[in-house]
């Protein structure tokens, strides 16, 4: 078995074709975010605009209640501006 | 050198008058083509108004796209191709134009797309004749680019342009240029091999799985391909952080045509009986010549006919015919002129503010000689100017005394315009 | 090498008769070109079309400058265009041509004995065959009586392989019928 290649990668350990490497899921793109959107679960109204609106597919439904995947959302507000009962607030991330 | 019986012989080989366009739609007619996707554009409407006709009749199974737009024909090939399907067009002048963008695309993402461009040159004023700006304004796209000399080449070619194209060692897609009209539209003896004999040598249909690759989240190599059971991504952005890298590969491609080039022309000769030089290079009496004049394209055969004429009044020349221009085979070419006392080198495209395209590149080839030979770039034949045979003598005339005489004052020369 | 150079009017069918000769020679055994001299064809407007026929691979691209054998479809053009322009000294002009001999090589504006000039009834033999003023065959026929460069059963495979049925009967019946009828003048 080969050893790991270095990060970042040369081209010798690289896919032709352009293709990525990884998954697009391993750019953790959470980290980007100035706001993070908490949803208000007794407000909502399970109209799941928030679902569609999302870019980053990072509104989860669990079968209850609505979550968000932090890991990947980006702040971008779309999801609290699209939904019809105000039951996401956009608050700034914590410091640490 | 001398060469075998080919294995099917000229007698079991189907003979027919066809132009340049039709022996390419036969060609890919014969190539187990899954996918076309095609706009028409004289001087190559011919190929697809044919291919067409086999499609309605029933006698290819081929997926016919007629597309809105070039752009749309070359985006529609790509598609096809990264789905795994063996995909054709064709296209010229203009219209080859507006397929820029995606010329890029079908290249990096390692696509073994088959064109055929019948050379025309680009407006304006709006021409229709031959010329090879089109062919040039490609040639930093990343494409293998072959040029060919007669109609029976074109289809000769076409066929090795998928097994060149396909290779695990090149994946990368190829352009077959025929001369607009001196070619598209010239009837000639063909010579075609029977279907059997065609998908023998291209291993039936193309069989995409054959290349793999390694990504983190798949435990095995997959096909490089489209694949909803296996999805892969193909082209998403890249930054400063991997782009110059996914270049690379193009780069170290390229570098790997040349021998697939031979390869797969050697194997189509033993089958057919038709060489053309060793596939990338076709050189005539250039041995003890002091004077070699280098061309693409139907020219070729033109150059060679006065040479021919000139050897027996005694006049030391001898022709290359440039068979592959992308990648450029520098070295095989330094390799054949460095004896030489002057070059010519013979465009039928011309980069405006600096010289010819094959010029530039013969600059290129030449200069680690530790003596090198006179140069001189000879445009000619834009918009389909004709190249007469007198022309091509009062050419090598002019390059007799520019031996004799050791040097040369204007590099830029042109043939045939009306100061 | 022998050059052809073919003139006639747009949609007389020029450059198929060059594509003919061109077939015919190919399945006599020759290597061969034909081409026009290439531009958008319009009906009416003036056409030339090239053959080249060899023993040889035919290896030059270029346009046909110095003719072997010129043919004229449309003996309206010879007002306009000087046909024998380039023609070798002893090359063949074969028209299609009703009137005397005489005034023929003043239509050419040559002398006699410079070229072999041949005349035939063409339109007449079209008009009567196919009941369309469609020439072209007709001067293979002359073409063919005048220089023997092509052999009758290759003209017949071509002309089959070209046209339908009954189509090719008839031009082979007209093809032989001015073979007949051509004349040196
Ligand atoms: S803030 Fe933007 S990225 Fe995050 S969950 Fe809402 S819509 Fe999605
Ligand atoms: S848009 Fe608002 S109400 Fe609708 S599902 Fe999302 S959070 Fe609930």
């Amino acid at each position: 078995m080969a050893s790991e290649p270095k990060e970042p990668r040369g081209y010798r350990d690289l896919p032709i074709g352009a293709v990525p490497y990884k998954l697009s899921t391993a750019y953790l793109t959470g980290d980007w975010r100035a706001l993070r959107p908490v949803v208000d679960n007794d407000k909502c109204v399970k109209c799941m605009l928030c679902w569609i609106y999302c870019p980053d597919m990072a509104i989860i439904w669990d079968g209850e209640k609505i979550l968000v995947n932090y890991d990947y959302c980006k702040g971008c507000g779309i999801c609290a501006h699209e939904c019809p009962v105000n039951a996401i607030d956009m608050v700034p991330e914590p410091q640490e | 050198m001398v060469y075998g019986m080919p294995r099917i012989p000229p007698e079991k080989q189907i003979l027919k008058a066809l132009n340049g366009d039709e022996a390419v739609a036969y060609a890919v007619k014969q190539s187990l083509v899954d996918v076309v996707a095609a706009y028409p554009i004289t001087p190559q409407t011919i190929i697809v108004e044919k291919f067409s006709e086999f499609v309605a009749d029933g006698e290819v199974h081929t997926e016919f796209v007629p597309v809105e737009s070039e752009h749309s024909a070359m985006s529609t090939v790509v598609g096809a191709a990264a789905a795994g399907a063996r995909a054709f067009t064709a296209t010229a002048a203009n219209g080859l134009a507006l397929m820029w963008e995606i010329l890029y695309i079908a290249a990096s993402l390692r696509l073994p797309i088959v064109m055929a461009v019948a050379n025309r040159a680009l407006s304006a004023p709006i021409n229709i004749h031959c010329d090879h700006s089109d062919a040039m304004g490609m040639r930093d796209s990343g494409w293998v680019q072959l040029f060919v000399e007669n109609s029976q080449e074109a289809y000769d070619t076409v066929i090795q342009a998928f097994r060149i194209a396909e290779d695990p060692d090149v994946l990368l897609p190829v352009a077959v240029n025929l001369d607009g009209f001196f070619l598209s539209h010239t009837l000639e003896n063909i010579r075609m091999l029977p279907d059997e004999a065609v998908h023998e040598f291209l291993g039936g249909y193309r069989d995409a799985s054959k290349v793999k690759v390694k990504v983190d989240y798949f435990e095995e190599p997959v096909p490089l391909m489209l694949n909803p059971a296996r999805p892969l991504s193909f082209g998403p952005l890249d930054l400063y952080d991997y782009y110059f890298e996914h270049k690379m590969h193009q780069v170290e491609a390229m570098k790997r045509v040349p021998e697939v080039v031979r390869r797969v022309h050697d194997e189509y000769a033993e089958l057919s009986g038709r060489r053309y030089g060793d596939g990338v290079l076709v050189p005539y009496a250039v041995e003890d010549a002091d004077i070699i004049i280098t061309v693409l394209g139907s020219s070729g055969g033109t150059v060679r006919s006065v040479v021919k004429k000139m050897r027996e009044r005694g006049v030391k020349v001898g022709t290359v015919r440039i068979r592959m221009f992308r990648p450029f085979p520098h070295r095989e070419l330094a390799e054949i002129l460095k004896g030489a006392k002057v070059v010519a080198v013979m465009d039928r495209a011309i980069s405006f503010g600096s010289y010819g395209p094959s010029f530039l590149e013969i600059n290129t080839a030449l200069y680690p000689l530790r003596e090198k030979p006179l140069l001189v770039n000879y445009v000619y034949g834009l918009g389909g100017r004709d190249l007469p045979p007198g022309d091509v003598e009062k050419m090598i005339e002019e390059l007799v005394e520019i031996a004799r005489r050791g040097e040369v004052e204007e590099r830029l020369r042109f043939i045939g315009v009306r100061a | 090498m022998v050059e052809v150079r073919w003139h006639g009017r747009g949609g007389q069918g020029a450059w198929t008769a060059s594509n003919l000769v061109a077939m015919a020679a190919m399945f006599d055994g020759k290597h061969v070109q034909s081409f026009p001299a290439f531009g958008p064809e319009r009906s009416g407007a003036p056409i030339v079309a090239f053959t080249r026929i060899s023993d040889e691979p035919i290896e030059i691209h270029s346009m046909v400058y110095e003719p072997d054998i010129v043919i004229v479809l449309d003996p309206t053009l010879l007002k306009n265009v000087r046909v024998v322009e380039g023609l070798k000294k002893g090359g063949f002009v074969i028209v299609n041509y009703e009137g005397p001999g005489e005034k023929l090589y003043k239509a050419l504006g040559v002398e006699k004995g410079v070229y072999r000039v041949y005349k035939v009834p063409a339109t007449k033999l079209a008009l009567e065959i196919l009941k369309r003023p469609i020439t072209n065959t007709a001067l293979i026929g002359a073409f063919i009586k005048a220089t023997g460069l092509v052999s009758l059963e290759g003209i017949e495979k071509a002309l089959r392989e070209r046209f339908p049925g009954p189509l090719a009967e008839k031009n082979m019946f007209l093809i032989k019928k001015s073979m007949e009828l051509a004349e040196e003048v």
